[in-house]
């Protein structure tokens, strides 16, 4: 026996976001609007809780499932923002990030032979997740000419309806895309006639600009069959804290909390500590920070329009998603990190679909993205 | 739909923005834009645009003293607080006034070329002022956030420069 890696990890190619991070890193005074994370701080009051945590003391493990007065809040805040129902005893389960929720739900509610269908371009976690699972991928790429929505042509064409799970994320990373109640109420009917189980990632819940966000777990029929994903990274930009949550009927919390269990035992106490005080006090920065993603969404179409680069109005999370002016992405994004020293992550990094675009994060201080985008500018010339 | 109102946010966050720069960050035109910053100019909305100087950083031997004082006054049948805040604001020296509540009255701010110079300031041009009864004056000694704006430059962007 020899430390090899697993037939199922060595399966797995590295991210492809890898390659573009080393080469960025090597490089001085780039501006990178290739970032998949806030450039603001954790809302102060939320730091502030949690030296406060530490001052008490309070570094302990928390219940398996997160703190009871966090999980009280989650589901208050759920039910008050996307109009959610769940049991803060039962169905809600605090994890280290939403990606150690997806990961759970793919070993804790799928067998090993059993489909998924993930609809991409997609966060970079859920095809390695589902495969290191044992669980057999069926792509979905959502096309341009959607712009990049979920739809039930899409889910037919692809043979989704054989899968046994859908997983999405809406507001999407890559893409900024979003979904409209009436369209995610299309993806729930698709899901109820083929019996899908969904994982729904809605950690850009919050950041929406042109209407307000559908979960389809608040559809009919939907509940008993969604797990829906969510955590404190994006809207309130606190993605070091690694806090997330995960909500489901009592059955699916309960096989997924078995793992957790034993693998996290439970999600990191100072940053629940700081999720407490973020759900109690801080809504008014996460309101704040939306409106400057907002501005710089506006600014960023703008551009790209005013150069003649074809881009759909991304509407949510804080990522433009704009057509290559060249038919290799990755060539250009290369060849712009080299010549301009501006990152941007070409599209296929996020699997199916992404091939022939950019994303373009606006997470970015306002002067940096307006002189990234003058070189961009300068670069197609 | 963006507001008028965020024509000042933009406006208080970076005067130098241009209309060009406001029109892509907003739903307005161009046009509209300087329409807008027109009329909140000529309504008084708008009072001016300053650069906001962190005087420490300014490489040279003359000093900028600063100070904030408070000043309790008696008011009469003839006098009110808008009589004495016009004869106090009148003074180049006086860099802003404000009525307060609390323990004193006016809460005022000075500034001049050296210590001597704003203490003689108070001393002969303020406290002789007869509806005054008292001023305190606390001298700046540091300034950490003026306007919005931290003056640290701590908040490096730490961040990986590519991430999912």
């Amino acid at each position: 026996m020899t430390l090899e890696p697993a037939t199922r990890v060595d399966s797995v190619p590295p991210s492809g976001i890898r390659r573009f991070f080393e080469l960025a890193e090597e490089m001085d005074d780039i501006i990178s609007l290739g970032v998949g994370e806030p450039d603001f701080s954790a809302p102060w009051a939320a730091r502030e809780a949690a030296i406060a945590s530490l001052e008490r003391g309070r570094t302990s493990y928390t219940a398996n499932r997160g703190k009871r007065e966090l999980r009280e809040r989650i589901a208050d805040y759920e039910a008050a923002t996307h109009g959610l129902q769940y049991d803060p005893d039962e169905e809600i389960l605090v994890t280290a990030g939403a990606s150690e929720g997806l990961d759970l739900a793919f070993r804790a509610l799928l067998n090993p032979g059993d489909t998924v269908a993930i609809a991409q371009p997609c966060y970079v976690s859920y095809v390695p997740g589902a495969t290191f699972a044992g669980v057999d991928v069926v792509d979905v790429p959502t096309r341009a000419e959607d712009e990049f929505k979920l739809t039930r042509e899409v889910l037919e064409s692809t043979g989704a309806a054989d899968a046994d799970a859908l997983v999405y994320c809406y507001p999407n990373n890559p893409t900024g895309a979003t979904m409209t109640g009436d369209e995610i109420a299309e993806v729930a009917a698709f899901c109820r006639e083929n019996d899908l189980v969904v994982f729904a990632d809605e950690i850009y819940a919050d950041l929406t600009y042109e209407h307000e966000h559908t979960s389809i777990a608040s559809l009919p029929g939907m509940r008993e069959r969604t797990v829906v994903f969510n955590g404190f990274s994006k809207a309130f930009a606190m993605t070091g804290f690694r806090l997330g949550y995960a909500m489901a009927p009592p059955e699916a919390i309960e096989a997924m909390n078995r793992i957790h269990q034993y693998s996290m035992l439970s999600a990191p106490t100072t940053a629940q500590y700081a999720a407490i005080e973020a759900l109690d006090n801080c809504r008014d920065e996460v309101t704040e920070m939306a409106a400057q993603y907002d501005r710089r969404r506006k600014y960023v179409l703008t551009r790209f329009e005013e150069m003649g680069i074809d881009c759909f109005p991304a509407a949510g999370a804080f990522y433009a998603f704009p057509e290559c002016p060249w038919d290799d992405a990755d060539e250009f994004a290369e060849a712009l990190l080299q010549e301009k020293r501006v990152a941007l992550v070409p599209g296929s990094a996020f699997g199916a679909g992404g091939a022939g675009h950019l994303r373009v994060s606006y997470a970015t201080g306002l002067s940096d993205l307006k002189e990234a985008m003058a070189r961009i500018e300068s670069f197609i010339e | 739909m963006s507001s008028r109102r965020e024509i000042l946010d933009l406006l208080r966050e970076n005067a130098r923005y241009t209309t060009e720069d406001i029109a892509r960050l907003t739903d307005f035109s161009e046009s509209e834009v300087a329409e807008i910053i027109e009329e909140f100019e000529e309504a008084g909305v708008i009072r001016g645009y300053q650069a906001v100087v962190d005087w420490n950083a300014v490489e040279t031997d003359e000093e900028r003293v600063r100070a904030t004082v408070e000043l309790n006054v008696t008011l009469d049948r003839e006098t009110g607080y808008d009589d004495i805040s016009e004869r106090i604001a009148k003074f180049p020296e006086v860099t802003s006034l404000r009525l307060v509540s609390g323990d004193y009255d006016f809460d005022l701010e000075v500034e001049g070329d050296s210590m001597r110079e704003v203490s003689h300031f108070i001393s002969d041009k303020i406290a002789p002022i007869p509806e005054i009864t008292q001023t305190v004056t606390h001298y700046i000694m540091e300034s950490y956030k003026e306007q919005g704006m931290e003056f640290d430059d701590h908040d490096d962007d730490d961040r990986l420069s590519v991430s999912p």
